[in-house]
């Protein structure tokens, strides 16, 4: 009897052990098949050189140069605005109350929801009610929307660990509320805040849906906030779901991915920097 | 004093300091008043293609033909419903499986591993994964089970790896989130380590769990971009795992480069349909965290 629940036993945690080998081997076989395919076609002049004939030739430059200034957009709106919104709800608010139920409870139901209702949004305010038209300025719009739930959550968090004495030895020498915010709690709190930026460029540099509706898919180089962008990840879309070319896509993608494990990497990097900080 | 609002009349700085409380405020408010926003406009477009065509007709009716005017979504409600339940029914299993893994059965080193990899997972942008299924999955499915290749299957493929993440490591905060007596004490009573996952601390874990389940099936209904390229999107009832179909947010992506007037209406009134389910799901999630009691 006892024998016998002890192979069941071994039997489902070997089964446990195969499913953790799976999900690394599908993660491998993603990035080492896109990387393997895309590898050839990542050249200096894939990186330089404008798209021509709708993709088909030519390179990337344009939507590399889109992505960027989509995601700079995006951030320099939303980084003030979530660093605010975590400051109010840590350092202004001593309880819980209904006001920061509500606050709270809107940047959740923000994060939940699927970003191509984001492009409908974006589509009929930004880009025509405020007429905005299709452009960096309503995709980097729609995007901060997208990412302020993000930056508020990891903003709050990084507050909330500065240790309290921090605020108390601070208040205790004459500063103000505001002063002891902006000279001690959010230099203390800034890599757990920085982390929480660079976590939100990840997503915005692989959004897609709600971008071709609100920036549009024109392949031009973008020069003014009012000018329309594909970004990389749309342009993938249209290389991939019109066969323009499919080794194009391959290397935007391979392009893509290495730009997300990077911007991980550094964000795990500058994570373990701020909890070593805390500590030491 | 050495500091700047120190060297002030003592009425100027407290006016300073109401001030940036009072900025402070407006920027909290900011996402409340996106929500807002965000219902407003969205209602305000869907609503009159509702109200024209009957509610009832555009949720039930399989005929979708705009440029005859006719908008059912009947064959985009049952698309999404079986990719989503389709990518649930193994993506759920093994995200519980793993997350037990990574809080009660790896070693410190594979833990670390995996917890990477799955962040990695969670990282890949959804078109890379609709561009890898459109490769690699669509086509293998297409020679070795025959039909199109893009299909229901090939959907369910690649959104249960993309809702790995999100149901693994809300499972595993919540099973590592099980006080250690509960643990203890099973072990004291001579339960096997097994056992005591099985019996303790999976069901103690379980609103934890089923929170990130649901968000995972919110993820999964809302997925749009790694959908429309493995699924072939045709308006039709599938009558089989390897039939094409077409999601509601496919729906949406594919046609709002071109619709205008009652076809662009009909979009947006598809995209509410999708906000209310999620908005439902949410509400789901939020009452089940707050019986944990």
């Amino acid at each position: 009897m006892a024998r016998n629940r002890r192979t069941g036993e071994m039997a489902i945690i070997s089964l446990i052990w195969a499913g953790a080998g799976l999900v690394a081997l599908s993660l491998c076989a993603i990035i080492v098949y896109v990387a393997v395919k895309g590898a050839g076609t990542i050249s200096w002049t894939f990186l330089t050189e404008v798209p021509r004939r709708m993709g088909k030739e030519g390179g990337i430059s344009s939507t590399i140069v889109s992505t960027v200034y989509l995601t700079v957009t995006a951030i320099l709106i939303s980084a003030p605005l979530g660093v605010g919104a975590a400051v109010h709800l840590t350092e202004y608010q001593q309880r819980r109350t209904v006001l920061t139920r509500i606050i709270e409870g809107s940047a959740e139901a923000l994060a939940g929801i699927p970003s191509i209702v984001f492009g409908l949004f974006g589509f009929v305010f930004f880009v025509i009610y405020l007429k905005l038209g299709w452009s960096v300025l309503s995709g980097g719009l729609t995007l901060a929307m997208m990412i302020l739930p993000t930056i508020m959550r990891t903003a709050q968090e990084a507050i909330r660990a500065v240790p309290v004495e921090f605020r108390e030895n601070s208040l205790a020498l004459g500063a103000t509320r505001w002063q002891t915010v902006s000279r001690i709690v959010l230099p203390a709190a800034l890599p757990g805040i920085v982390t929480g930026i660079i976590l939100s460029v990840g997503r915005a540099v692989g959004e897609t849906a709600a971008v071709l509706l609100t920036a549009g898919s024109a392949l031009g180089m973008p020069l003014l906030p009012s000018d329309p962008a594909r970004s990389m990840s749309v342009h993938l879309y249209l290389l991939a779901s019109e066969g323009i070319s499919l080794e194009r896509a391959y290397g935007t993608a391979l392009l893509l991915i290495v730009l997300v494990i990077t911007v991980n990497y550094v964000a795990n990097l500058s994570l373990r920097r701020f909890s070593y900080r805390l500590r030491g | 004093m050495t500091t700047q609002g120190g060297g002030r009349p003592a009425q100027v700085r407290a006016a300073h300091e109401r001030l940036v409380a009072l900025l402070l405020l407006a920027t909290s408010l900011v996402s409340v008043l996106a929500i807002a926003l965000i219902i407003v406009f969205l209602f305000a477009k869907g609503m009159p293609l509702l109200g024209k065509v009957g509610v009832w007709h555009f949720l039930t009716s399989p005929t979708w033909n705009p440029t005859r005017g006719e908008f059912g979504i009947a064959t985009m409600l049952v698309g999404s419903l079986v990719v989503t339940l389709g990518a649930l029914a193994w993506g759920a299993p093994l995200g519980l499986a793993l997350a037990i893994f990574l809080a009660e059965l790896a070693p410190p080193r594979v833990t670390a591993g995996i917890s990477w990899a799955v962040d990695l997972l969670a990282g890949i942008p959804s078109v890379v994964y609709g561009f890898f299924g459109l490769v690699v999955i669509v086509p293998f499915i297409r020679e070795r089970l025959g039909g199109p290749g893009f299909s229901i299957l090939a959907g369910v493929i690649i959104l249960g790896i993309m809702i790995l993440p999100t149901i693994v490591n809300i499972s595993r905060d919540a099973i590592r989130a099980v006080p250690r007596d509960y643990k203890e004490g099973s072990l004291a009573l001579g339960a096997t380590h097994w056992q005591t996952i099985v019996r303790i601390l999976v069901p103690s874990a379980r609103s934890g769990i089923l929170a990130g389940i649901v968000l995972g099936m919110g993820r999964a209904i809302g997925e749009t971009m790694a959908v429309v390229l493995v699924t072939g999107n045709v308006t039709r009832m599938p009558d089989s795992i390897l039939s094409p179909v077409r999601t509601m947010t496919s729906n949406v992506v594919l046609e709002m480069g071109y619709a205008s007037g009652d076809h662009q209406l009909a979009l947006f009134a598809t995209g509410m349909v999708l906000f209310v389910f999620i908005v439902v799901m949410n509400v789901m999630v939020s009452s089940a965290m707050r019986t944990r009691g």
